[in-house]
């Protein structure tokens, strides 16, 4: 398997399989698909990743990954500037704002609170947090954290950074997922739903 | 309940076998390395969803056969419920019920209950408090859901705070934070084993006291950091201790379930008759919680059970499990008559099979 003919192909194969998920076998037949191809393209896909790496900026306002110093969600003037959405990464960004329903700023935190994996409150994003909370312009921030242990301890963390400010603090809500049959749904998050049951005629307010 | 009937396909060292079990009392004898255990095994297979002895699923399969089948056909007030298992190597595994099969094994663990006592019992009563706390959780689960929910979360915490406390970045703000999380789900897993515990200890001295004749007294205690205080004020006592250790040293993790004979520990001052003496009405008491919860008599599984018991006690033993009071039972020896000559001597009739070289024959005699 080592053994390629050239040295090139070598150097490239070992690039590819250097990407999570890709082993050598993958890599030879991306690479082999490359080679195919016509040099402009493979130029153009090249490049493409140099200039991510190179060129890319973090939003000064929500950390976000952007081509700006203000990333286009922040600079957009229609958006509700005294509502902040705090997320680990920008997967969550994305998955908020196609459900459409907010539109408010994001706080992009980098990560949750994890000392097994090393990551500590100064590993993320909660500095430039505290400082646009204490701008007076945000009434209320909404903690959109994973609802697992972590993400509790972050949203603890959170809250008590926070508290401080005249901010109204929120969390996303934990129940039974719409269009679920009650059966079907697990009894950790039935029990919680239960628990944390709202009024129904504010079903009504959407 | 009753397991009706037996039928296996490549499991472990049988090609193929098939048996009737009319009897509540059913005895496998055979010399060893026959295949009796390998019987109890099939069983908790069907019950448990996984082996007792080897937790690796395709190492249960024949020598370089493909696959292994074990069925069974299960009467539960009047109802007969067909279990089946299979295992393809390299597929997972698949469980049906009547035909039907599970989305999840979740949902099959706990319908057909069991109770084994096998020799490798004597861990829990040998090795660490791990080993005793484990016991006490994977029993209190089988009856309470949320338990196993909080004991997860909880030791989650643990993992986290002490993966900080080893790195030594853990800020007291944060620590703040993780204990203020551990209180609300130690002091539900505090509470629930002190319940536990309270309800087996009748249930252990009447099954000890059958056995061993009233020949000592024994008694389950359950030391726990948290009996006489409170969990919030101590972990903030125990934080600079904490530190300094790089672990958590304090709550229900670092729990222990004292064994005693005679006011001494079972450990140190017991014989291994006794010991297994200790286990065996354990498992018995642990039998009765599970029946109550249940509502259902489990199947109860007793491997090589006579080893290291005296005559009298083995006697007293066998008198106790086939009343009515238990279920079926399936006890292996590899002894060919003692069980059989025990069981016609108290009157109680029983199937009795002997195995050879995976091969299965009903002894008539």
């Amino acid at each position: 398997m080592n053994n390629y003919p050239s040295t090139l192909l070598e150097q490239a194969v070992n690039e590819m399989s250097s990407l999570p998920g890709i082993g050598k076998k993958t890599a030879l037949r991306l690479v082999l698909h490359l080679l195919k191809r016509e040099p402009i393209e493979v130029a153009n896909f090249s490049q493409s990743f140099t200039r991510l790496r190179n060129e890319i900026k973090y939003c000064t306002e929500c950390c976000n990954i952007a081509d700006q110093l203000v990333c286009n969600i922040c600079s957009d003037k229609n958006r509700d500037r005294s509502l902040i959405c705090i997320v680990e990464d920008i997967r969550d960004v994305l998955a908020i704002e196609n459900t459409q329903q907010f539109h408010g700023l994001y706080h992009i935190l980098g990560g949750i609170i994890s000392p097994m994996d090393g990551i500590g409150p100064s590993d993320l994003n909660i500095d430039q947090l505290i400082a646009r909370a204490s701008s007076g312009e945000v009434k209320e921030v909404i903690m959109a954290l994973s609802a697992t242990m972590e993400g509790d301890t972050t949203n603890f963390y959170l809250f008590r950074k926070l508290s401080d400010f005249a901010i109204k603090i929120s969390t996303l809500s934990r129940g039974v997922a719409v269009g679920d049959e009650l059966a079907y749904a697990d009894e950790i998050t039935l029990g919680r739903s239960i628990l944390n049951r709202t009024l129904f005629e504010n079903n009504f307010q959407k | 309940m009753h397991l009706k009937e037996l039928q296996l396909i490549n499991f472990k060292n049988y090609e193929s076998a098939t048996m009737h079990f009319d009897e509540s009392v059913v005895v496998f004898t055979g010399k060893n390395g026959s295949g009796k255990t390998n019987l109890l095994d099939a069983i908790h297979y069907l019950c448990a969803c996984k082996s007792f002895i080897n937790p690796i699923d395709t190492q249960n399969i024949l020598h370089e056969a493909p696959f292994f089948v074990v069925q069974g056909s299960f009467e539960n007030n009047d109802k007969t419920e067909a279990i089946y298992c299979g295992l393809k190597r390299g597929q997972k595994k698949i469980f049906k019920k009547n035909g039907k099969d599970y989305e999840r094994l979740a949902e099959h663990i706990g319908q057909f209950p069991q109770v084994i006592i096998s020799p490798s019992d004597a861990t829990i009563i040998l090795e660490g408090s791990e080993e005793r706390r484990r016991w006490m959780d994977s029993v209190i689960a089988q009856y309470n859901r949320n338990y196993l929910d909080k004991l997860i979360q909880y030791n989650r915490i643990v993992a986290q705070r002490n993966a900080g406390l080893k790195q030594g970045n853990l800020t007291d703000e944060l620590l703040d934070i993780l204990d203020m999380q551990l209180p609300d789900k130690g002091n539900y897993i505090h509470a629930q084993r002190i319940a536990f515990i309270e309800q087996i200890q009748p249930l252990f001295h009447h099954y000890y006291e059958w056995i061993s004749g009233n020949a000592e007294a024994v008694k389950l205690e359950y030391d726990s950091q948290l009996n006489n205080q409170k969990f919030e004020d101590a972990l903030l006592q125990a934080r600079q201790k904490d530190r300094m250790m790089q672990y958590s040293t304090l709550g229900v993790h670092k729990d222990e379930l004292q064994m005693k004979m005679n006011g001494f520990p079972l450990k140190k001052y017991a014989s291994q008759g006794q010991q297994k003496s200790f286990m065996i009405a354990l498992k018995l008491a642990q039998f009765d919680i599970l029946a109550k919860e249940k509502g259902l008599k489990p199947l109860l599984l007793l491997d090589d059970i006579f080893d290291k018991l005296d005559e009298q006690r083995t006697t007293a033993l066998m008198k106790l499990v086939s009343q009515q009071h238990f279920g079926q039972i399936f006890i292996t020896d590899a002894h060919v008559e003692r069980v059989a000559e025990i069981l016609r001597g108290i009157n109680c009739s029983f199937a009795h099979f002997l195995v050879e070289q995976g091969s299965i024959t009903r002894n008539e005699a």
